[in-house]
């Protein structure tokens, strides 16, 4: 049993905002009172509902390809010592398993989502995200080039495509559907993309892009999935991109989509020379669009490591970079690329990245449908998201970064006329209650009874970096986790997987196919319940 | 650049000697011998430093003989050929080994003076982005280079080799001078992207593979890679110049106002780098020993 008082506590979610109230605790949930236990003074503090990422990489067989593949980071990252309360590992672009856990809880962060798995390596994900403490975790299916259901949507046989959607959603054992550059990795697989959302993907007569996208949006919702398709459209990072973007968002009429790392889908010019900021251009129509949720893909300057499964930008990328590029071929699934990178301040591209990221995040009206990420690691470590809350925050700091910008890049953005200042309140619904509502978790990203006792305790500091950095203390499930700067008590965190209704007849059309097509049999496919700890089950009826 | 500024340790200061009591049965890590460390501890202070012998914290007194009080001049006596990391990071001050020195030596070094009686084995210099290092024996191989991954080696500095070097010497190096006196083995200068590499010994093979830019020099003909086109012969004015930087170190470099064939190359990358290969006069000189093992003292 907890009791947290005095602290001004920010819970959005329950329309209270700093209000000086306690927050009482007992057994893992948040209790309307306590009487004994341990009483927290938060006198001067500020007091939220842990931290909810709704779109990040730390898992996998992606994350662990860009692991082996950069061993210069690993050399310079910072080093968690093996101690009685931690295991050893290391920080940096890509941390590993147990350092991934106690960096997002030292920043107050309790909840994170895997944005990219394919069913293929889910048992692989599963046992990287069992090893990734204190967190609770979900994961999204890369569905939007899996060959199957493109073969049944070029047949038009939506009615099974879902059947087919809801098995794999099971067969993964994740939360929600992912769609990355639909049809442009399955078209990766001759050498080509899909650029434009209204022409068949190679190797199709029918399928399109739009097609893909609207039929899979449908499906999710028909299926009544928690958190809607989260998408990553074509053409991500082009110059110019804006215009598939806004054409996505009509695509999308008349169902739910979250729109995943908006940053690099909001380009305009033509080439890498005229690339400019349609960050205006998407916030507006995204404002009218109430159907639509996205997250920021902030971009900061310094070292990342690119990692998608978009397969023909990564190959772009290593083009124009010259750096390492990795590729995997996911059989029927997807792809995946792996680029180092460097975002430079006196690059013009990059400039313009790091300004359509905020802007962004500063136009789009509604806090409760825009969500800071930065697409960890591909715009920017997880570790770094206080340095964009004291963007946010703070407008003259932001023109004073402006002003180490190069000349030309000024021109190509808006960021330099935007005052808005986020508050602490709307701080608290970026990072934790708008995300935590986007993907259905009713039980996180608020402090009303019964929510999950995730609390996040910062000294309050004019300082947005200072303060959101180093938290005071976090409650993870009822246990102090973090305390006098250091990890307390780190216990597993929960998977949470969600069962989709489906005909278990639909194995009698899989099975066929597997044979003909996998390397894997069907039996061996799917993920058993079993393998999944602390597994927390949502079946839908 | 300034070699000449880079001036080795003077013999009135206080200093620590370690001497090594047997050589360890597997390589011992020990990169808190660096004057950065050592400077301000008193004696006893310096015995209890921690050194890992696998995976086995110990203390340095453990393989050392520890003679006067924490300084930043450290003399090491004895075969020191499996204790890596010496100076590791080093930011000033002197190392002087009198014998071998292991894997790492003067890596990542930012300042101060290194200098090997003996040998010294791989990665000497790596990634360093300042001071001195001069080994009289041989080398083993990626004398400056990158680290696996890292897109750049040296930075700074200036490494002198009396004897042979291994494999990839100057592998990224940005900038700084690599001096080797003897033959370098396979890939000398690979992928290099800047700084200067003289080969008074000539080389094996594929010498300058993926250069970016920067400069190879070589005493002896050396055999090119096909991606390098002959650009002409002449007298490149900035050898001259080098000639007064290297003489500080004790190093002649004959020749220097005679006729170099040029060669750009690699042009697979492609790559705006240069090898420079001395006339055939030029080679006669260098064969009689062109780096001088005594700095003055």
């Amino acid at each position: 049993m907890l009791r947290i008082t005095g602290g001004k506590v920010y819970d959005p979610a329950n329309n209270i905002n700093g209000v000086v109230k306690d927050i009482c605790i007992a057994d893992g949930k948040i209790v309307a009172d306590v009487e004994g236990g341990r009483t927290i003074d938060a006198t001067g503090m500020i007091v939220f509902p842990g931290g909810v990422d709704i779109h990040t990489h730390v898992a996998g067989a992606a994350l662990n390809f860009a692991r082996a593949m950069t061993p210069e980071n690993q050399r310079q990252a910072r080093k968690f010592v093996h101690s009685a309360n931690h295991r050893m590992g290391i920080g940096g672009p890509t941390p590993t398993t147990f350092a991934t856990g106690y960096l997002y809880a030292g920043m107050g962060y309790t909840t994170v989502v895997e944005a990219a798995v394919p069913v293929l390596s889910a048992k692989h994900t599963h046992e990287e995200l069992r090893d990734t403490p204190i967190v609770d975790k979900a994961c999204c299916l890369l569905m939007a080039n899996n060959e199957i259901v493109l073969d049944l949507l070029e047949a038009g046989d939506i009615e099974r495509a879902k059947q087919v959607v809801a098995w794999l959603i099971w067969a993964a054992k994740v939360y929600g559907v992912k769609a990355v550059n639909p049809g442009g990795v399955t078209a990766w697989k001759w050498g080509k993309d899909a650029k434009t959302l209204h022409d068949p993907v190679y190797g199709y007569n029918k399928v399109t892009p739009a097609k893909i996208i609207s039929s899979l949006a449908r499906i999710i919702d028909e299926l009544g999935m928690p958190h809607p398709l989260h998408l990553h459209c074509n053409n991500l990072g082009t110059p110019g991109n804006a215009a598939t973007t806004l054409e996505t968002m009509k695509v999308l009429e008349g169902s739910r989509a979250h729109m995943a790392h908006l940053q690099f889908h909001a380009y305009g010019g033509d080439d890498w020379h005229s690339m400019r900021s349609e960050a205006a251009a998407i916030a507006e129509s995204f404002n009218a669009r109430p159907n639509l949720t996205a997250d920021a893909g902030a971009v900061l300057f310094g070292n990342a490591v690119t990692i998608t499964a978009d397969g023909p930008w990564q190959h772009l990328l290593y083009q124009l970079t010259g750096r390492k590029w990795g590729n995997l071929d996911v059989e029927n699934e997807t792809g995946c690329g792996i680029v180092p990178y460097t975002y430079k301040g006196s690059n013009l591209v990059n400039a313009v990245q790091w300004a359509v990221g905020l802007e962004l995040l500063l136009l789009i009206n509604d806090p409760w449908r825009i969500f800071l990420t930065t697409d960890h690691p591909n715009g920017a470590c997880f570790w770094r998201y206080p340095e964009i809350i004291h963007l946010l925050m703070n407008a003259d700091v932001r023109k004073e970064r402006l002003k180490k910008l190069p000349a030309k890049a000024l021109s190509r953005i808006k960021l330099a006329d935007l005052d808005r200042e986020y508050s602490i309140y709307e701080i608290a619904i970026i990072t934790s209650a708008g995300p935590a509502k986007a993907l259905g978790l009713t039980q996180k990203g608020h402090l009303g009874v019964g929510a999950d006792a995730d609390v996040a305790i910062y000294n309050q500091n004019p300082d947005g970096e200072l303060m959101f950095r180093y938290p005071r203390y976090v409650i993870k499930g009822g246990e102090v986790v973090v305390e006098e700067g250091d990890i307390r008590n780190p216990h597993d965190g929960r998977e949470f997987l969600v069962k989709p209704p489906f005909d278990p007849a639909i194995e009698d059309f899989l099975r066929p196919l597997f044979q003909q097509y996998y390397t894997m049999s069907f039996d061996n496919y799917p993920v058993e319940l079993e393998r999944i700890e602390h597994a927390e089950l949502r079946t839908i009826p | 650049m300034g070699l000449a500024r880079l001036a080795g340790p003077t013999d009135d200061v206080i200093m620590i000697t370690l001497t090594l009591k047997e050589q360890p049965s597997v390589p011992l890590e020990a990169e808190v011998i660096s004057p950065d460390v050592l400077a301000n501890l008193d004696h006893a202070a310096v015995r209890a430093l921690p050194v890992y012998l696998g995976k086995r914290r110990l203390r340095l007194d453990e393989f050392f003989e520890v003679d006067g009080p924490g300084s930043e001049q450290i003399v090491i006596r004895g075969d020191a050929g499996k204790v890596k990391m010496i100076g590791r990071g080093m930011t000033r001050g002197s190392v002087r080994i009198k014998g071998n020195a292991g894997m790492h030596l003067g890596a990542e070094m930012k300042g101060g003076s290194i200098e090997v009686t003996g040998n010294a084995s791989d990665w000497v210099g790596a990634e360093m982005t300042g001071g001195f290092i001069r080994i009289q024996g041989n080398a083993g191989g990626q004398v400056g280079a990158a680290y696996r991954g890292s897109l750049a080696g040296m930075n700074g500095g200036a490494i002198l080799i009396g004897g042979t070097a291994g494999l990839e010497v100057g592998m990224r190096m940005k900038r700084g001078t690599i001096v080797v006196g003897k033959t370098v083995r396979d890939f000398a200068g690979l992928q290099m992207k800047g700084g200067t590499i003289f080969l008074l010994g000539g080389a094996e093979i594929r010498t300058g593979a993926w250069m970016f830019r920067g400069t190879i020099v070589s005493l002896l003909p050396v055999a090119l890679l096909p991606t390098f086109s002959f650009a002409c012969e002449y007298n490149p004015s900035f050898l001259r110049l080098y000639v007064k930087q290297l003489a500080a170190l004790g190093v002649s470099l004959p020749n220097a106002n005679g006729r170099w064939k040029r060669y750009t190359g690699d042009n697979s990358v492609p790559g705006k780098g240069e090898i420079l290969i001395g006339e055939p006069e030029a080679s006669a000189a260098s064969a009689t020993g062109v780096v001088s093992n005594s700095s003055g003292r």
